[in-house]
């Protein structure tokens, strides 16, 4: 079975940037991401998932590796100074390039 | 002094169980859940009431209470940067979530009223939604100035299709629209359960107050004695805004609390994407670990007794 390299873009942020940040992909042209509700601990702090208000997200993007440089660089320049943001990307392989 | 609701009570309990670190945590999906039903009931109450009463909102009404809304965040600010000697981003916050409302606050004083069978204008759900965006937007431009690159447009806009808006409106609606008759098939969840609903939306309130306690601690004595002291200076300006339109002391007593109350839900929200160098801790943790609990505990009865003064 024939496989595609993609990038997986992983961003966990303050639940209350979703929407800004889902209007900023659409602008930067991502296709597609999934959105999970998360909890843990960084350097802003214990964040729990239990009270939507105070609570962190986990984006994953799968794209390919321009667009997930283009991304990351305008998270950085955006919302690192100011938001609790921990973004990291991988290799991973897809089946449908036409996707992603 | 009158005992303390049984309701209070669930706070009291969720605020010790968060403290002593209990096996205690309620899934998102029920807060959210609750808090749905709240607005929803409390928007239906009124409704029901109007199509009661009938009777619109006076003019007056409307501006005095938008302009309050306006005006509350003012002294906030000018407190929070002279005497707190806090920045310019954090000292607007902390003045828009003071402007601004809690629902709970107003379920809480809803209750307390109807337990003591003092009666209050139906129209008073709507004062919440007057009072809740003015103050969101002084405190943004305290911050910001007219200038700048912000998104009016869209943050106007999230801000009045907010959910408690949204849901007390359309509650509102519902009331108004279907009336006390056709109402009759729902109430057994939205108003015989109101204080049941209230006591879990505390419980649930007490473990998030008791997860700010460390935060508190961090900022010190200026947030505890502003979130202490503000409340009491808001209920004066508006239970004496509430007794110049000429409400009744129930009413008085709810534009008091309103005023006193201070935003959790809506202000943070906002504030936290349109100013984002303000820190966000410090306005919530006053809000929530400190006002939130004087206001249901010792404010409240208070402010009724500052409503009946001034009726006096």
């Amino acid at each position: 079975m024939e496989q595609f390299p993609r990038r997986l873009l992983t961003i966990v942020t303050e639940a209350a940037l979703e929407r800004e940040l889902l209007s900023e992909f659409d602008a930067l042209g991502v296709r597609g991401y999934t959105i999970s509700d998360a909890r843990g601990k960084g350097g802003r702090g214990r964040r729990q998932s239990d009270w939507a208000q105070q609570g962190n997200i986990r984006i994953e993007i799968v794209c390919d590796p321009a667009l997930a440089e283009r991304v990351a660089a305008r998270l950085r320049v955006r919302y690192y100074e100011h938001y609790a943001m921990i973004l990291f990307m991988q290799d991973v392989d897809v089946l449908r390039p036409e996707k992603f | 002094m009158p005992t303390l609701d049984p309701v209070i009570w669930f706070f009291v309990l969720g605020l010790v169980a968060g403290v002593a670190r209990a096996d205690l945590r309620l899934p998102s999906a029920i807060y959210d859940f609750v808090s749905t039903l709240l607005l929803l009931a409390i928007g239906l109450k009124g409704g029901v009431e109007l199509a009661r009463d009938g009777g619109g909102l006076p003019l007056p009404e409307l501006g005095g209470i938008l302009l309050l809304g306006f005006l509350l965040p003012l002294p906030a600010y000018a407190v929070a940067r002279g005497i707190g000697r806090l920045g310019r981003a954090d000292a607007a916050s902390l003045a828009a979530h003071y402007g601004s409302v809690s629902v709970g606050t107003y379920a809480v004083v809803i209750g307390h009223l109807a337990t003591r069978g003092i009666e209050f204008e139906a129209r008073a759900p709507v004062w919440v939604v007057l009072l809740e965006v003015p103050a969101i937007v002084a405190g943004i431009l305290l911050a910001r100035g007219l200038s700048g690159d912000l998104a009016w447009g869209r943050l106007l806009r999230e801000l009045f299709l907010g959910r408690s808006i949204v849901l007390l409106l359309g509650g509102l609606a519902i009331g108004w629209v279907a009336g006390p008759d056709g109402t009759a098939s729902i109430r057994p969840l939205f108003f015989d359960l109101f204080k049941g609903i209230l006591a879990l939306f505390l419980l649930e309130m007490g473990l998030i107050a008791a997860a700010q306690l460390p935060t508190l601690r961090r900022h010190g004595a200026f947030i505890v004695a502003f979130g202490l002291l503000a409340p009491l200076v808001f209920a004066v300006a508006g239970a004496l805004l509430g007794r110049a339109l000429g409400l009744s002391p129930g009413g008085v007593t709810v534009l008091a609390t309103l005023a006193a109350s201070a935003s959790y839900i809506a202000a943070p929200a906002a504030i936290r994407t349109a100013v984002p160098e303000a820190n966000p801790a410090l306005s919530l943790t006053a809000s929530l670990a400190v006002t939130f609990p004087f206001n249901i505990i010792v404010g409240i009865p208070l402010y009724e007794r500052l409503a009946a003064a001034l009726a006096g």
